[in-house]
């Protein structure tokens, strides 16, 4: 089972406690009767899809409820680092000179 | 239904009787203004618990409490947060019907909540909460001391849940 870590519980916890929300960092667009069609499109249903660094949306629904964004290498599904929403994507390098 | 306790030699699984609950959100800063409405300082990490006689607060989430207090009381403590709401926004709901309260207690406690909760309940402090899963079903799980424990769970779950725990208990007692 995935630990995960949560940003406002500062507790890593089982992965039954949460919930996957789709990937981070889509903002909903100002104004959407201004988009044309593909636009919309785009910001509905096409996502990047990476192989690698992932960075992704979780809720942890039965613990504190909140939603928080979550770096994960979809390869080895490990967690790189957890943060709170609104919070900017870390950056890889200082992530990785953290370590 | 049969009897509400299920007592062995190291678990017993019981029915707690009712209290008044509620759920409040408040946001932080304001936290001073609901400790003296409910009359108990609340606590502000989440996963702490906060108890004066028959009154506890547990912190479940960065601005979400869970109250507790005698069923009586439940009547007074609506009318001291309806006093403040004109100043000081906030949510207190009243659940106090939308949940059960099973007790477990006994030295095997753990090995027993260990059958539906993933999480790693001896670092759950005493006197804390936290809010998780128990095989699937939402619930509230409180812990009174070292092999202490009430599990909170919504009425609709509760016969799963209750049911589980009972045949788990006469599980761990034959030594399955």
């Amino acid at each position: 089972m995935l630990l995960i870590h949560c940003p406002y519980c500062d507790d890593t916890l089982p992965e039954l406690e949460f919930a996957y929300a789709g990937e981070a960092h889509i903002d909903r667009p100002a104004d959407p009767s201004k988009l044309t069609d593909e636009e919309w499109r785009d910001f509905l249903f096409i996502r990047t899809n990476v192989k690698g660094v992932h960075a992704e949306r979780w809720r942890h629904i039965n613990g504190c409820g909140r939603f928080f964004n979550a770096l994960r290498d979809t390869v080895s599904d490990r967690f790189l680092t957890t943060y709170k929403a609104g919070e900017a994507r870390p950056d890889m390098q200082t992530l990785e000179a953290a370590e | 239904m049969n009897a509400p306790v299920t007592s062995f030699d190291t678990v017993s699984v019981t029915v707690l009787p009712s209290v008044a609950r509620f759920n409040l959100r408040i946001a932080p800063a304001d936290l001073s203004v609901a400790s003296a409405a409910f009359g108990l300082t609340l606590p502000t990490k989440i996963g702490q618990g906060a108890q004066s006689g028959d009154r506890a607060a547990y912190c479940i989430g960065p601005d979400e409490w869970l109250l507790h207090a005698a069923e009586a009381d439940q009547q007074a403590i609506v009318s001291a947060f309806a006093a403040v709401r004109a100043d000081t926004a906030h949510s207190l709901v009243v659940i106090s019907d939308r949940e059960m309260t099973i007790g477990i207690d006994g030295p095997d406690a753990l090995a027993l909540l260990s059958v539906g909760c993933p999480i790693d309940l001896s670092r759950l402090p005493i006197g804390g909460a936290k809010r998780t899963v128990f095989d699937y079903a939402q619930v509230m799980l409180i812990r009174d001391a070292e092999d202490a424990f009430r599990v909170e769970v919504w009425r609709s779950y509760f016969p799963h849940v209750h049911g589980l725990l009972e045949i788990a208990a006469r599980e761990l007692t034959v030594g399955l």
